[in-house]
């Protein structure tokens, strides 16, 4: 037995990790209280962080029935401010800022010259600039392109002393709700909505988004306080600790790509089944990085499409997997895995888009055998997000 | 009954020339979660260090070695529901395959329990 997942079997002695040589894994705010907690560390996208505490299956499932608690404080924080921010942000990413109210979440993407997805994010706007959360590997890479097409005037910000929690499931409200105070009751927050609250007395952004498909809340608090404030969640009894494993299955269930896999600097918005991440009066009006290349795109149509399949039988197939319609080759897997919620494989591929249509019967190649897939409609598991207007 | 380790992590359990096939309890918990299990086919040949079988779990597929050559006679169809047998039972119940040995000259290389459980702690 080999184990594949080598990411998932580091083995890690505390002693010798120094944040200050950047040869190995960094160390977060949490470390020690992932480690206290019986997290199982690994190596993920430079840092030391929990895979699993009890086991992936217990934590998703736990997660979307309860509430799950994430440590994400690899993911990058970044502020945006300055004179003429607005305007250069928008030459930069495909978003409206003129429709994002102060507080308002939405997604983006960060595009090279050809049309490509550097990265994905979530843009806020704060009263006096943007707060951007960005993918924890590709961080570096995105400060750098900011910085390079963002003016001198507009100032960018790594905010590295503030550490980043999600608390998902259907209970996560219930949980989080008697922790905080601030101008609003956390009830004023509708899905892709933040503000300014006090957890535990802390200063804390909180906002209703998250990367599970449930409702839930993304919690931005200062480093140094990382460990009481997750004392304090967790001690809910509606919480636990939930490691990468359980992210990452999710996620998937939920349809929600994840870049570097789903989605990468080849492969533009409209294959990704991100459209949606371009804001309407970008697709006509452009003006962005990449514009020229990606508006094409939108108006002819891409040639290939992310869809979902899903698997018969109990054998997951796999980042890598060879989709075939017939005997021919058509597509590749970019996510798989065994749903815990709905007890079987699914996948995210990429095929022709002529095939990008529920109930194209397909195969994919896994070790020679061939598993009999569909395509079917994202998210696998409905959505539960807590939107506006809705009960 | 004689019980040998591999370095790859498999048991394998010896009664004359007959031998039964898992992995071990550090395996499981390092896979985590097992949701389905590709078993050899009854009756066919193995040698030793080939791809047998294939666990899955949440995380990853890996690659069961069979230990010895030899031929399976039978695979664990209860693992076909209950795949979790691995996780809850690895040196039990959550048994791969039997098989008959071709040369138990070639279980000479193989860990006892006390050698297997020191190379465990190194890792």
């Amino acid at each position: 037995m080999i184990f594949v997942s080598d990411t998932y079997n580091n083995p890690a002695d505390i002693d010798d990790i120094d944040p200050d040589v950047p040869t190995g894994p960094l160390v977060l705010p949490l470390d020690q209280w992932h480690r206290a907690r019986g997290g199982r560390m690994v190596d993920f996208a430079g840092y030391w962080m929990p895979v699993q505490f009890e086991g992936i299956i217990a934590e998703h499932l736990w997660t979307r029935e309860s509430a799950g608690f994430f440590d994400v404080s690899h993911m990058g924080q970044l502020y945006v401010s300055g004179e003429g921010a607005e305007a250069a942000l928008e030459q930069v990413l495909p978003i409206d800022l003129s429709t994002l109210p102060v507080g308002g979440v939405r997604y983006s993407l960060l595009l090279n010259e050809e049309g490509g997805i550097l990265d994905d994010l979530m843009v806020t706007r704060w009263g006096t600039g943007f707060y951007l959360v960005v993918n924890g590997a590709t961080k570096w890479d995105d400060i750098g392109h900011l910085r390079e097409h963002l003016p001198d005037a507009v100032t960018l910000n790594h905010l590295e002393d503030n550490a980043l929690f999600a608390l998902q499931g259907p209970k996560a409200f219930e949980a989080l709700e008697p922790l905080v105070s601030g101008d609003h009751p956390l009830s004023a927050l509708t899905f892709m909505r933040g503000g300014q609250f006090k957890l535990g007395g802390i200063d804390a952004w909180i906002s209703r988004s998250g990367y599970t498909g449930e409702d839930g809340f993304e919690i931005a608090v200062p480093a140094e306080n990382a460990a009481e404030l997750a004392d304090l969640i967790c001690a809910q009894p509606q919480v636990k600790p939930i490691g990468l494993g359980a992210r990452d299955s999710l996620r998937l269930e939920a349809g929600l790509p994840l870049y570097g896999h789903d989605m990468t600097e080849t492969i533009d918005p409209v294959s990704a089944d991100l459209l949606f991440g371009i804001n309407k009066r970008r697709r006509t009006d452009g003006g962005f990085i990449g514009a020229d290349k990606v508006l094409p795109v939108i108006a002819a149509g891409a040639a290939t499409r992310r869809v979902g399949l899903a698997i018969e039988g109990r054998m997951a197939a796999r980042e890598g997997a060879k989709v075939l319609s017939g005997e021919n080759e058509v597509g590749i897997v970019t996510s798989g895995g065994f749903s815990p919620s709905l007890e079987r494989p699914i996948a995210m591929a990429y095929v022709p888009a002529e095939l990008a249509v529920s109930g194209t019967q397909l195969s994919i190649d896994v070790r020679g055998r061939k598993l009999a897939a569909s395509v079917v409609p994202m998210p696998f598991v409905p959505h539960r997000y807590h939107r506006k207007g809705a009960a | 009954m004689t019980r040998y380790f591999t370095k790859d992590h498999e048991w394998i359990a010896v009664e004359g020339d007959e031998a039964t096939v898992g992995i071990t309890d550090y395996a499981q918990s390092q896979l985590g979660d097992i949701t389905f299990v590709e078993l050899p086919a009854e009756g066919s040949e193995v040698g030793k260090g080939d791809s047998a079988s294939v666990v899955d779990s949440v995380k990853a597929a890996s690659d069961v070695y069979a230990p010895v050559s030899g031929k399976v006679t039978v695979a664990n169809a209860a693992l076909e529901d209950q795949p979790e047998l691995v996780n809850t039972d690895p040196e039990g119940e959550g048994w791969l395959w039997k098989m008959a040995l071709a040369d138990t000259a070639e279980l000479e290389g193989l860990m006892d329990e006390a050698a297997y459980q020191a190379y465990v702690a190194e890792l």
